[in-house]
């Protein structure tokens, strides 16, 4: 199965989203590089808008994602709740 | 009296349909081919752009929000950064020649980008597509401004970012960034995109914005690490844009697979040859290394690429053309191209230099099956000449490879001490390649590259000098006439970091920075 | 194969002969001397001697070289367009049947480049 990944900007924003997205993805693994995150999955990966708001304790909206994102490989689907990457193959 | 309880707001998925095919129409007054009159000349065919769907479902009223967002807190650092002296922060002044290369190279791009999807937004019938090119031509525009203003700062203090715009037209080395984005503009709206959206955005672009931007970072600058990011938070947007055209258009049409398979091949090559520049800023240009080249060609082209390729084999596209020699060439590309700017250090805009000891030691320990054996030697002995006042700036110009219009640095595949020569005869006229993939490129439409603006062939008819120069005149020189016609000044924006302006600046203020005035 | 285009699309060699002003272009390459990054670019008049090339030209080419004092060009192997070339010195590039934007390497063998590294 081949990985996708996720990659953010560490800043106070962020620290959360990185923590729900892991939480979500036990099969994950998050990579730390100066001033950034990125997080490998292998097949798929979702970020859940529940989780994040959980954390953050107000409503997010999940394309506030694009402000802090870096970089993302794999097809994207995204929906009011959830965003998925993922390769067929 | 029953009040209608609505819901609050509409869905994602609703609002995007709303804001996208709810603002077109076919046109009545005039045909829609007249209307959209590129679009079919390529060969590509599509039969119902309403199956265009952005994944990201994001509408202009979003987009404006969100990117209004970025920018003030771009704006903010990039003031703090400029207001704190931030540029004394760097780990050191030869960093600063990354981003000399940066700006003179790279931003123009971002710029080209801009007119690019604006012209090809303008040619798709499809408002899905429309919207989404709509959007990157304003990212666009807005990388090349953030990045002007972020480098601007820089400019006050140190040389060689003075005059970017004129060079890229006239020096010799920018001739191939701009010949790259030159042949994709001129191509029409569908290979604009797969060049691109596709190629460049989703295959390469990662490579140069997260490791190359990560170092800047490592290495304290941080006005480049947020322009570099926040134009990279663009770029995850552009790749799903990359990637959904390449679905939608061979879900339309099994004719479209070939034509799309030549671009990828073509564009994934051309793309490749560009980034041996970011190669080199990461190798050599770093002074604090966070990845090799090597090790980042690995994760963001071989695995990402990988995957990708993958993916994309149920609609019949196999990975691109040349890949073997692609994987021998990782652990050469950077140190040839650090020898060729190293070479002609008195026509360049930034400065070169023989890296440290520690540095010489980190790309053995990167490079163990190329390193020691090939390009040791040759900068351990340029560091001894130096030494004895006798650096090494060569004064004969290149030959340069007709496609890709880098001088002939590349090696043979399998054979690293042999410079890869390829030519082709077409119509009286002999022409020159670097590689297998620059010749085949010009092979398929050889009326385009025999256009091409070789900046060593037009010294040569006398097209580099400035107006009025005789360059039958006794005593004429002609390195000083073309630094003349680039904009560059002799002995400050050229030659060797050992002893330049910059490097005496950077110390004094550095200096002036962490102690006080005696 | 030709460009897709929306009309004729046909245009003349930016680096046709006539462009040079009376000279024509020859590329020189020294194998196994990657200290010089690539093949040189020179443009000469068709009536130059091959000789006054390799004597009055070369040195200030190549000449930064270690190696290069010690070419014995009486042993040089030469190639043009990658296959075997036999040049006459006395001869001018006319004389030779060079033609513009032709292409010469040359080979010296025992000169492996700094340390034996091709370079």
């Amino acid at each position: 199965m081949s990985k996708v990944f996720i990659a953010l900007q560490t800043n106070d924003d962020t620290r959360q989203i990185i923590q729900a997205i892991l939480a979500d993805n036990p099969h994950a693994v998050c990579n730390e590089q100066p001033a950034m995150v990125k997080i490998d999955a292998e097949g798929s990966l979702v970020v859940r808008r529940s989780t994040i708001e959980e954390l953050i304790g107000r409503d997010f909206d999940l394309q506030e994602l694009h402000i802090n994102l870096i970089s993302l490989t794999g097809n994207v689907d995204e929906t009011d709740d959830e965003l998925t990457l993922s390769w067929n193959a | 009296m029953d009040m209608k309880v609505g819901k609050k707001k509409l869905g994602l998925k609703e609002k995007y349909q709303h804001m996208t095919r709810g603002l077109g129409w076919e046109t009545t007054y005039q045909s829609m081919d007249d209307v959209f009159p590129f679009v079919k000349y390529e060969g590509i065919k599509i039969h119902d752009w309403d199956k265009w769907e952005d994944p990201f479902r994001l509408t202009m009223d979003a987009y404006w929000k969100y990117q209004a967002e970025k920018e003030r807190k771009l704006y903010a650092i990039i003031d703090a950064y400029a207001q704190n002296n931030g540029h004394l922060n760097v780990t050191d002044a030869r960093y600063l020649n990354a981003i000399k290369l940066f700006l003179n190279g790279i931003s123009p791009l971002e710029y080209m980008a801009h007119r690019g999807f604006a012209m090809t937004g303008r040619q798709f019938p499809g408002v899905g597509a429309r919207v989404a090119c709509l959007m990157q031509s304003l990212d666009e525009i807005r990388h090349a401004q953030t990045q002007i203003h972020s480098l601007s700062n820089y400019n006050k203090y140190y040389n060689g970012f003075h005059d970017y715009r004129h060079m890229l037209e006239r020096v010799w080395y920018l001739s191939v960034p701009r010949s790259f984005f030159d042949d994709a503009v001129t191509a029409g709206p569908f290979e604009f995109m797969v060049a691109i959206g596709f190629s460049f955005e989703y295959v390469l672009t990662n490579l140069l914005f997260v490791p190359f931007v990560s170092g800047a970072a490592y290495n304290g600058d941080m006005g480049t690490m947020t322009f570099g990011f926040s134009a990279q938070s663009d770029e995850a947007r552009h790749m799903t844009l990359g990637l959904e055209v390449i679905k939608f258009v061979l879900e339309q049409d099994p004719d479209n697979l070939p034509i799309v398979q030549q671009w990828i091949d073509k564009w994934t090559w051309r793309g490749y040859r560009v980034l041996t520049l970011v190669g080199m800023m990461m190798d050599y240009m770093l002074p604090k290394r966070i990845m090799s080249w090597k090790e980042a060609w690995e994760v963001y082209f071989e695995e990402n690429g990988g995957a990708l390729f993958k993916d994309l084999a149920r609609y019949g596209i196999r990975p691109p053309k040349w890949l073997d020699q692609i994987e021998q060439d990782k652990d050469h590309i950077s140190h040839q191209a650090w020898a060729t700017f190293y070479n002609y250090a008195a026509a360049c805009n930034f400065h070169t230099w023989i890296p440290t000891d520690d540095e010489l030691d980190w790309l053995s320990q990167k490079y163990p099956n190329s390193f020691d054996k090939y390009y040791r030697p040759r900068l351990e002995h340029w560091r001894e000449e130096a030494k004895k006042g006798n650096r090494f700036y060569n004064k004969t110009l290149p030959m340069l490879c007709q496609t890709c219009q880098i001088p002939m640095i590349f090696t043979e595949p399998g054979d690293p001490t042999q410079i890869c020569y390829r030519e082709v005869d077409y119509k009286d006229n002999k022409y020159h390649f670097c590689s297998d993939g620059c010749k085949e490129i010009f092979e398929h439409e050889p009326e385009k590259y025999i256009q091409a603006w070789l900046p060593v062939h037009q010294i040569y008819q006398g097209n580099c000098f400035e107006e009025g120069v005789d360059p039958t005149a006794e005593g004429f020189d002609p390195l000083s006439a073309v630094l003349d016609y680039y904009h560059l000044a002799q002995g400050r924006d050229n030659l060797d970091f050992e002893g330049s302006e910059d490097q005496k600046n950077f110390e004094a203020w550095r200096g002036m920075a962490t102690k006080n005035a005696a | 194969m030709g460009v897709a285009a929306i009309k004729e699309y046909s245009f003349e060699s930016a680096d046709r002969l006539e462009n040079f002003h009376g000279n024509q272009l020859l590329y020189i390459g020294w194998d196994q001397h990657l200290l010089f990054c690539a093949p040189f670019c020179l443009p000469f008049p068709p009536s130059m001697r091959f000789g006054d090339i390799i004597d009055k030209v070369l040195p200030g080419v190549f000449g930064y070289h270690p190696d290069f004092a010690k070419v014995d060009w009486s042993k040089v192997e030469w190639l043009k367009s990658s296959q075997p070339w036999q040049p006459d010195f006395n001869k001018t590039l006319a004389e030779l049947g060079l033609k513009h934007k032709d292409v010469l390497r040359f080979r010296t063998p025992g000169l492996t480049g700094i340390k034996g590294s091709a370079s």
